[in-house]
Order: structure tokens, then C-alpha cells, then sequence
């Protein structure tokens, strides 16, 4: 624990931190460009030049110095003045002076440092550089000419996405940040190397030229376009949310958000379900809320009512139709709209018992039928942190690239029950070994996946190493609330009335009874519906999501539901009324009293704790992984369906088309 | 003069081939199972009492410098030697003469310095420029390896010791020690951050020592005839022999081994023939190599030709490429043409570099003719104060040295130009803030 000076306030810092960190620890500001606490340290923007003493008689970068007992560090001298005056006006001697029009203007490093930091006029009487646009695919946008050269986007692409494919190429003032062959960059979390840039130069594309960021509203909530969790800030104007950012959390996301999660937002404003319809003559036609209603409540359903929740919606949409469903007497309840069946008595065992946070700390891990790639990006990133730390990585399943060393043990679930040698010896020595079954695998092995629990020691007394990969944001929620039937969604064909919540994945032709379908976009569910209420999308309605983890956490409304949609909970409670069940609940607390009552872990926003009492099931699994659930990371849910910008990607990122760009 | 028997480097004219035998008349690979035998911490001693300071331009003790090697490598993590041939600086070409001519002085300093240090191998990183010479160092490694001199139990001492030749691509960043590790590597030739320093962590992560062609090449001889006599010429602190490389207005330019601390008048009338229209017609010298700030006439004449006598006159002995300009040279020109070599050869990774050589080149360019301000020649002082110590190698200082120089010696010759050309005598306004 080193213990320095910096600028006469002593500080201890723990073994390993640098310079500059020891100054934030005093509470002295930094400038930096190129330093990124999760990214390899570069050194290269000096910006950060501190004087310290003892040392040469030059500023140093503070960045890359390790702090070091009796060391005394200087933020305020003349010399460190200087230093960062000069960096300042080499960096912007080359840079265009073109901020009324760049999207980075208002949340630029480059403007805020200079005023802060910088000399207040320019000497350089030259021209500057220009440099050409490149291409980096349908999300990235480039304007190298704006580029200071500080890596940030090649080191995340390289160490936390795991592509190569940004690099820099010539050398001196002629360097350029490009892509590959200046193809599109092939890496769902492209995204980040947007917030990383300090500058402009990398800008989100589908959101070129459309906001300020000053303009909007910033609204905290959480993303559900995958089960993770991932918290992020919806910043909206007016009506329409313009951006999703992510916020961090350490526990979930980091400071990382994929691409679906950040740039599917434009499919919330296409193809929404704006008012009820009503099915007449094989048709849909627009209808009143009331219409609407009669038409349900006419249903001779005899007590034999379902529900189906689809992947998106919140806990409190489901507990709304979970009243709803048993106060007109039925049972029926089931989230797993493509069919899986696996055992849900204990949650211990179909959750992520590691944590998210804790992968990172694994060091033997096998993948069971899971391309976490595009099940869970950002659990893949932990896997390659645990790599850098020694973890051994092995995989079941068809081989694809999931961004690291894996060594794959074919596709065969029989291996569960004979595994080679190479793995127990692995596990054999591993402190924290890891299993992680991916929906592929878990419809016909979750059995034989427990039965590792024992074989590989998996369960210690501070770990759980068993995990399962959900893909749905609102699996663990539903699932707490009980939406879950024996023979899975086969169980619910025969019913006369089934509400459907948002749910698009469905095989509509199987369901012979009433359909109603609760949600927000005109996708499958509404081609089948019977009659369609229209509901709110996630950034449309506060509300409880349980990752997979079960880490039950609240988002906020951003925007309201366009014309007659509603919050779905409240839609709900309306129908409950025409069809003479009304609902115990008037507002959105009362709801949240009747669900924290009946299931109290969603009471408490962090982790749900789940009892580890896996059941006992058949530990011999057969039979081969033909291939993953998602087909196509882009296109997974009604929402990202509907947004041209998540078309576009699967266009050309999964199917490889291009596209021809106008000039500007 | 340096009398002949006291030459290290005895056919670095190429009269004689540069073969393993005829190398071996000359002396070389004489009984090197007994240098090796005196141990390695004798080595080092012997290296250390020597007074040998680098040949690549910084000067840093050699001994020294070996003996931070860790004194027991592990298995997984062996010390390297790495070699520097990647002899690019303007000026500069006593590597290359020792390479083509002698290079088994080089392969046995290598086998020697390697040993001294516990390396399992030397990797010679040689100018990609330099076709003729690697062919030579190929063909020389390859003799060498045949008459198993390196290799497996190299001169027949039970020690195992690799010598690998690796050609650049043109890049005279990758003369900085970190570059060449890049480069080695298989990676973009750009200085890493130091610390670590490579005797720490190096060459795929282990310890190195990165020495120049000539400090290596030296070492068997200084073993062979002692630290005495060695160290018996030359100042003190700036002991030794040394090829001085001098080129430009001389009657007779060249490369020649003499003794350190010898004076630039003495060096020029012995080996040169004197200075191209005579002394008088002196302009000024750059005295080792385009990165050091030049010395006008009247201060460089009788100033010792070494490492402290350079100091002392506000330059440095560098790799001792002595550059001489006579009263014909357009000196601003000439300093304009080496910004511009720097400005090309930033390899563009941290700012001031990547930005402050560009600048300054294009200062120098209009200060050349004259479309400048007066002003900005203090403006280009400041700029080159912005670079100088900021950037993570000392290319920036290097790029920042030779017009610091100009400007300190020639800034009349600077505002006549400026006012030939009707530039404003007043100094830039500057906008209250």
C-alpha cells in the first residue's frame, strides 16, 4: 500500500495503482483522453503529464507511472500547466473546428478539457489535416478528420470485444483508425467504441444529425432486449426515445451495452399497435376499447383461461394477467413460448448462481449448448476477463466463435456423462468452476447438467458454479410469479381464452381457442389475435425485471404509449372490469403491494436469493446439439424486428449484403 | 593518432574479407571457450572497469546496464540480447561498416555479451535498408553456426546460445529499443511505456537488454587486452575507442576508430584532410548524428569529441556521425530537411510528436524562405519546448534538438531572411484573454 503526496495531501493507495489514480484518490482532477479504467493502459495522448518528484526533470504520464511510496506528485505547477497547455494545442491544431455540426458537441472531452485546460487562442497558422471517412458498418459512424488518435476504440475492440478488426494504420500524422479492409466491424457490441471516443470521430450512426444532446430527457431504466439487465438511460425529446446509453453497473453490464440493446430504440416508434382491433370476418378492424372489451367478455371460456408471456414484458404486466387469469378461473400460465419444458421446482437451478460479476472470477468454465456470443454478450465479455486470468474454457455444442479460445468437445450431450479427461483435470484444481447451460442444451440435459454438480464439485460453501442462460428479460420474473407449466406450453393449446403478453415467438396455429393479444408492436402475435389491446413497450412503463441472475431491478417510464395504448397493467385492470373480475388494484403501487405480498422477493430491488435445491432428474442425457435458439442476433423480438436500423445490421452483419452509401 | 596495433576494428575498410577465416587470422573467435570461462560476473566486472558507455547515443554504462539481467532466469521466462542494427540516423553508418566488414566481431560480442548476461539468445534486428549487409550477417550467423562456434554448446563451452537475424522494414523508429521489441514481435514498430524497462519485462514479456552493434562488437577485444587498456584512452568518464563517422564538407570523408576525447580539430586534419576550403570556412557542425543540436565553428574546434566535451558545448556525441558544414550550406535548409525526416518518421502514436513534428516542419519550411514573422521564431522555440520531453521515446527531443540548435546559433541568419522577404518586425499580437 503505497502512501504519497499529491500536491501536499497524503494518500494510500493499494498495490498496483497509478499515479494517477492516487490523484483522483485526492480528489485532484486529471485530464485524460487516451486512459480508460478498463482498458489497457496506453500512455499515448499525455494529456495526464503530472510532475512527480523523485524523477526526471520532465513531466510524466501519470497514467502508466505507478504510484510508489514517498513519491510526491504535483497537479498544479507551472511545468504540469504548460505540459497540458501544449498537448491541448498540438491535439487541436489538427482538429477541425467543425463542433456546431458534430453529435458529439455538449458530451465532448476534447471541448470540455480545452476550456479547462487549454491556452484560449491557436498559433498554428497551417492548414490542417484531413483525413478520409471510413467505413466501420450500419452502426458506427466515422469522421477521422475529427480523430486524436488516443486507441481507445482498437483496445476495446481487441481486448473487451475480442474482434481485431479496428487498428491503426500509417504512422505519424498520417496515422489513421480504421477497420479492417474498412469492413464493417463485426462485433455486436460495436456500440461502445462510439461512447469511448473522446472526440467525434466516432459517432452513432443511426442517430446522425438528429439530436443535441442538451435536448433530451434522461430517463434510468433497464433494457430488455436480452435477460441480462443490462441498465441503461433512455434519453427521449417529446415523444419519441432518441438513444439508449448504458449506465454502470458493475454487477451487470459495466459500462457496456450491445448493439440491440442501444440502437433497436428506432423500432419504438414503427409498426406500434396504436388501438384495440377486433377480428371480423378474418380481418382486424380498429375498434374501441370498449368493443374491444364486449368482445372478450363474450367468450364462453368456462374457466378455461391461459396466458402466455412473451419475452419483454415486465413482472407487473404479468402479475396483472396472472390475477386476472384466476379470478376468471383458470391456471394456466407459461413464459416459454417456444416449447421448453425443463424442470422449474427450484429456481436455484435454472438461474445464474455465479452472478454475472463472478464469471470474471471463474477459472474452469464448460459452456453446455450456449453461443453466448449473441445469448448473453456481456457474459461473454466476463468469460474472456476470466481468460486473461487463467481461465480454462471448454464447450459443448456446434462450434462457433464466440471471441476466445474454446476447446469444443462436439455436439454430443451424451459426453455430459463421460467427460475426457482434459476437463476433470481442469475442474479438478478449479477454485471457481463454472457450468453454463444455454437454452439449447436445457430442454434435454438440464438433468444430466445438474448431475455435473456433484461429478465436477461445482457447489462450494462461498460458490455456486451451476448456470443457465435464459434469453428472455422477463424469464426469472415470470417464473417467480409462476409462469410456468408442466408440459410447457403444450398445456395451454386447449384453452378457450388465452391472453397473449407481447408474446411474438409463439406457434399461434397450435392455440384453437380465443386469442387476445396484449402488446405494442403489429408483429406475429397480432397477426394471429383475435382481438388486439394495445399495450406499452419497456420504455413506455415503470416496471420490475428479474435478470437471470435474479437480480430484480426497476425501470422508469421514458415516453408515454403512442395514441390509444396503455400501460399493459392498467389495461388489465380495465378488461377486469367488462368481464366483471375486477382486479384488487387501482394504481401501480396498489399492484405492486398485491405482488410484493404474494411473491416477497420482488419486493427488494438486487439480488433475489434463490434456494440451491436442484432436483433430482435423469443425469444421462442423448442425442446431439443441432444448432442455437437465436438465428439472428438482430432480429429477436418484436421490437428490434421493427427497427430499420436493427434490419439493416442483420442485413449486412448475419447475411452478409451490402449496402451502397450516398455522399454527403 | 590511434596507432594501429591499438584497433579494435581491423577491417572495417573491407581490405580484407570478411569471412570466418579470414576473421579468424585477424583474431577473432580466438579461444572464446576462455572468455567464457571467466565466469559472468567477471565479464561484467571486466566491461564495467572498462569504462565502455554505449555506442547507440544515450551513453549508458554497458556493464552496467548487463548486470540488471536477472542473475537466474526461469525456464518459462529466459533473458534475451537483442541487438541493435537498425542504424537509420542521418549521419550515421559505423554499424553498417562493421556488419558488411567484420561481422563475426559482432556474432563472437554477441555470443560473450549473451553469455555474460544468461541470455538463451541474440536476435540482431538489422535496417531492412541494409540488403548487402544482412546477406553478409546471414551468411556470417551460418558460418559461425556450422563451425560451431554459436548454437548448441557454443565453442565447445557446454553453453547453449541462438543468434537470430531479423530485417526491418524501413522504419527508424524501430531503432528505439521498445520499437524493436514491437517490431520483433511481429507488431507496429511504436515505443512502449516504460516501466517496465526490458530488463524487466522485454522480448515476449522477458528480460532484455537491448545493446548497439558497436558496444556488443567491442566487448570480445576488451576481454581479450584487458580493462586497462581500454580504458587507457579517452577522458575520464568517456573512455575508449570509438568509430567516428564523419561526413560533409571534408576533404576526405570517413569512418575511422580513434580514441574517445580526441579534438574535432585533431580528428578532421588526421583523417579528413582537413575542412573543405579550410578551417575559416567552417559553418558549423553537427557532431553526432541528426538529432543533436548543432555547434557552430568557433565553439566546436578544439571541443574533445566525447560524450562530456559535447555536453559542455550544448550537444551530444550521439553515435558520433559527425556532420560538416561548411560556409556554402544553406543552414536552415539543412535543419528544415532533418524536421522534415522526423516529421516522417513519427511513428504517430503519442500527440506531441504526432502533431508537434508536422508543425514544426512546416515553420521551418517558411523560416527557409523567409514567409514567416519574426515572432514565430520564438513561437517555434516555445513548440519545440511542448515536444521536447513530453512524447513517450526521445524522438521528440530528437525532432526538437536540431531546430533548438538553429535557433540558438543562427537566429540572425533566421530574421534576415524574415526581413528580406519585408516579414513584420513586430512580434505576434496576442488577443487578451
Amino acid at each position: 500500500m503505497p502512501k504519497l503526496k499529491v500536491d501536499g495531501i497524503e494518500v494510500e493507495v493499494p498495490q498496483g495503482a497509478t499515479v494517477l489514480q492516487a490523484c483522483e484518490a485526492a480528489g485532484k482532477e486529471i485530464p485524460r483522453f487516451c486512459y480508460h479504467e478498463r482498458l489497457s493502459i496506453a500512455g499515448n495522448c499525455r494529456m495526464c503529464l503530472v510532475e512527480v518528484k523523485p524523477g526526471p526533470p520532465k513531466p510524466q504520464a501519470s497514467c502508466a507511472l505507478p504510484a510508489a511510496d514517498n513519491q510526491e506528485v504535483f497537479t498544479t505547477t507551472p511545468m504540469v500547466k504548460h505540459a497540458r497547455e501544449g498537448i491541448m494545442e498540438f491535439l487541436l491544431i489538427n482538429h477541425p473546428l467543425d463542433c456546431p455540426i458534430c453529435d458529439q458537441g455538449g458530451e465532448c472531452d476534447l471541448q470540455d478539457q480545452s476550456v479547462a485546460y487549454g491556452r484560449g487562442q491557436s498559433r498554428f497558422a497551417e492548414n490542417k489535416r484531413a483525413v478520409t471517412e471510413k467505413y466501420m458498418g450500419p452502426i458506427v459512424k466515422t469522421i477521422m478528420t475529427r480523430c486524436i488518435q488516443c486507441t481507445r476504440c482498437v483496445r476495446f475492440a481487441e481486448e473487451v470485444a475480442g474482434v481485431e478488426e479496428i487498428g491503426a494504420i500509417y504512422r505519424g500524422e498520417n496515422m489513421q483508425i480504421t477497420s479492417y479492409l474498412e469492413e464493417a466491424v463485426q462485433s455486436e457490441l460495436s456500440g461502445n467504441t462510439v461512447d469511448l471516443c473522446p472526440v467525434g470521430a466516432l459517432t452513432h450512426k443511426p442517430y446522425a444529425y438528429e439530436y443535441r444532446p442538451w435536448e433530451l430527457k434522461k430517463t434510468l431504466t433497464i433494457d430488455v432486449h436480452d435477460a441480462l439487465g443490462t441498465n441503461i438511460r433512455l434519453d427521449s425529446r417529446g415523444r419519441q426515445v432518441l438513444r439508449a446509453l448504458p449506465r454502470v453497473n458493475e454487477d451487470v453490464n459495466e459500462e457496456w451495452a450491445h448493439d440491440k440493446t442501444r440502437y433497436a430504440v428506432d423500432g419504438l416508434v414503427r409498426r406500434r399497435l396504436d388501438r384495440p382491433f377486433v377480428r371480423k370476418d378474418g380481418k382486424l378492424v380498429p375498434v374501441s376499447w370498449n368493443e374491444a372489451f364486449a368482445a372478450i367478455a363474450a367468450v364462453e371460456h368456462g374457466g378455461s383461461v391461459a396466458a402466455v408471456a412473451g419475452d419483454l414484458v415486465d413482472c407487473e404486466t404479468m402479475f396483472a394477467a396472472k390475477t386476472l387469469v384466476t379470478a376468471l378461473g383458470g391456471s394456466r400460465l407459461e413464459g416459454r413460448q417456444t416449447g421448453m419444458d425443463y424442470d422449474t421446482s427450484s429456481l436455484g437451478a435454472v438461474a445464474f448462481n455465479s452472478t454475472i460479476a463472478g464469471t470474471e472470477r471463474a477459472d474452469a468454465i464448460l459452456l453446455v449448448g450456449t453461443n453466448l456470443r449473441w445469448e448473453a454478450p456481456l457474459v461473454n465479455t466476463r468469460i474472456r476477463k476470466a481468460i486473461k486470468r487463467g481461465a480454462k474454457v471448454f464447450a459443448i455444442g456446434p462450434e462457433t466463435e464466440l471471441t476466445y479460445k474454446v476447446e469444443w468437445l462436439g455436439d454430443d450431450l451424451g459426453v455430459l456423462s463421460d467427460l475426457p479427461q482434459a476437463v476433470l483435470q481442469a475442474f479438478d484444481g478449479a477454485e471457481r468452476p463454472m457450468v453454463i447451460v444455454g437454452p439449447a442444451a436445457l430442454a434435454g440435459a438440464h438433468g444430466a447438467a445438474l448431475g455435473l454438480v456433484d461429478t465436477l464439485g461445482l457447489v462450494k460453501p462461498d460458490w455456486n458454479g451451476f448456470n443457465v442462460i435464459h434469453l428472455a428479460a422477463s424469464r426469472m420474473g415470470g417464473l417467480m410469479l409462476g409462469y410456468a407449466s408442466k408440459g410447457g406450453i403444450a398445456d395451454l393449446h386447449d384453452a378457450r381464452l388465452t391472453f397473449f403478453l407481447g408474446a411474438d415467438e409463439v406457434d399461434y396455429t397450435r392455440f384453437d381457442g380465443f386469442k387476445v393479444y396484449v402488446g405494442h408492436h403489429g408483429d406475429r402475435g397480432a397477426h394471429h389475435a383475435d382481438v388486439v389491446l394495445p399495450g406499452a413497450t419497456y420504455a413506455e412503463k415503470p416496471g420490475t425485471y428479474v435478470n437471470l441472475e435474479g437480480r430484480v431491478q426497476r425501470g422508469e417510464r421514458a415516453v408515454f404509449p403512442p395514441g390509444d395504448a396503455r400501460e399493459d397493467w392498467a389495461v388489465f385492470r380495465a378488461l377486469s372490469d367488462a368481464m366483471g373480475a375486477t382486479l384488487p388494484f387501482d394504481s401501480l403501487p396498489a399492484l405492486r403491494e398485491e405482488m410484493y405480498a404474494a411473491v416477497p422477493a420482488l419486493r427488494h430491488p438486487g439480488l433475489a436469493n434463490y434456494e440451491w435445491s436442484p432436483p433430482s432428474l435423469g443425469t444421462t442425457a442423448t442425442g446431439r446439439i443441432e444448432g442455437y435458439p437465436i438465428q439472428d442476433f438482430y432480429l429477436t423480438n418484436a421490437i428490434c424486428r421493427a427497427s430499420p436500423t436493427m434490419q439493416r445490421c442483420s442485413a449486412e452483419l448475419v447475411h452478409g449484403e451490402s449496402f451502397a452509401e450516398a455522399a454527403e | 593518432m590511434l596507432a594501429d596495433k591499438d584497433r579494435i576494428f581491423t577491417n572495417v575498410y573491407g581490405f580484407q574479407p570478411w569471412t570466418l577465416q579470414a576473421a579468424r587470422a585477424r583474431g577473432d573467435w580466438d579461444n572464446t571457450k576462455a572468455l567464457l570461462e571467466l565466469g559472468q560476473d567477471k565479464i561484467i566486472d571486466v566491461v564495467k572497469a572498462s569504462g565502455l558507455r554505449g555506442r547507440g547515443g544515450a551513453g549508458f554504462p554497458t556493464g552496467t546496464k548487463w548486470g540488471f539481467m536477472p542473475k537466474e532466469p526461469k525456464a518459462d521466462r529466459p533473458n534475451f540480447l537483442v541487438i541493435n542494427a537498425d542504424e537509420s540516423e542521418p549521419g550515421s553508418c559505423k554499424d553498417r561498416e562493421i556488419i558488411r566488414h567484420d561481422p563475426h566481431k559482432l556474432i563472437e560480442g554477441a555470443l560473450v555479451a549473451g553469455f555474460a548476461m544468461r541470455a538463451r539468445a541474440a536476435y540482431i534486428y538489422i535496417r531492412g535498408e541494409y540488403i548487402r549487409e544482412a546477406e553478409t550477417l546471414f551468411a556470417a550467423v551460418a558460418e559461425a553456426y556450422e563451425a560451431g562456434l554459436v548454437g548448441k554448446n557454443a565453442c565447445g563451452s557446454g553453453y547453449d546460445f541462438d543468434v537470430f537475424v531479423h530485417r526491418g522494414a524501413g522504419a527508424y523508429i524501430c531503432g528505439e529499443e521498445t520499437a524493436m521489441l514491437e517490431s520483433l514481435e511481429g507488431k507496429k514498430g511504436q515505443p512502449r511505456l516504460k516501466p517496465p524497462f526490458p530488463a524487466g519485462a522485454g522480448l515476449y514479456g522477458c528480460p532484455t537488454t537491448v545493446n548497439n552493434v558497436e558496444s556488443i562488437a567491442v566487448a570480445p577485444t576488451i576481454l581479450r587486452r584487458g580493462a586497462e587498456w581500454f580504458s587507457s584512452f579517452g577522458a575520464e568518464n568517456n573512455k575508449g575507442t570509438k568509430l567516428f563517422q564523419i561526413s560533409g564538407h571534408v576533404n576526405k570523408p570517413c569512418v575511422v576508430e580513434e580514441a574517445m576525447s580526441i579534438s574535432f580539430r585533431e580528428l578532421i586534419e588526421t583523417h579528413c584532410g582537413g575542412i573543405r576550403g579550410g578551417w575559416d570556412n567552417l559553418l558549423a557542425v553537427i557532431p553526432g548524428g541528426s538529432s543533436v543540436p548543432l555547434v557552430p565553428a568557433a565553439q566546436i574546434m578544439d571541443c574533445a569529441m566525447d560524450f562530456d566535451g559535447l555536453k559542455a558545448v550544448g550537444s551530444g556525441l550521439g553515435t558520433a556521425a559527425i556532420i560538416v558544414m561548411d560556409k556554402s550550406t544553406d543552414v536552415v535548409r539543412a535543419i528544415s530537411r532533418i524536421s522534415y525526416f522526423y516529421k516522417h518518421e513519427s511513428c504517430g502514436q503519442c500527440t506531441p510528436c504526432r502533431e508537434g513534428t508536422g508543425w514544426m516542419w512546416r515553420v521551418m519550411e517558411r523560416l527557409r524562405t523567409g514567409e514567416a514573422d519574426i515572432g514565430e521564431i520564438d513561437m517555434l522555440q516555445q513548440v519545440t519546448k511542448q515536444v521536447e520531453g513530453h512524447s513517450i521515446c526521445a524522438l521528440g527531443d530528437a525532432a526538437a534538438w536540431p531546430i533548438q540548435g538553429l535557433i540558438k546559433h543562427f537566429r540572425p541568419e533566421l530574421e534576415r531572411r524574415i526581413r528580406e522577404r519585408g516579414g513584420d518586425l513586430a512580434p505576434m499580437q496576442e488577443a487578451a484573454e
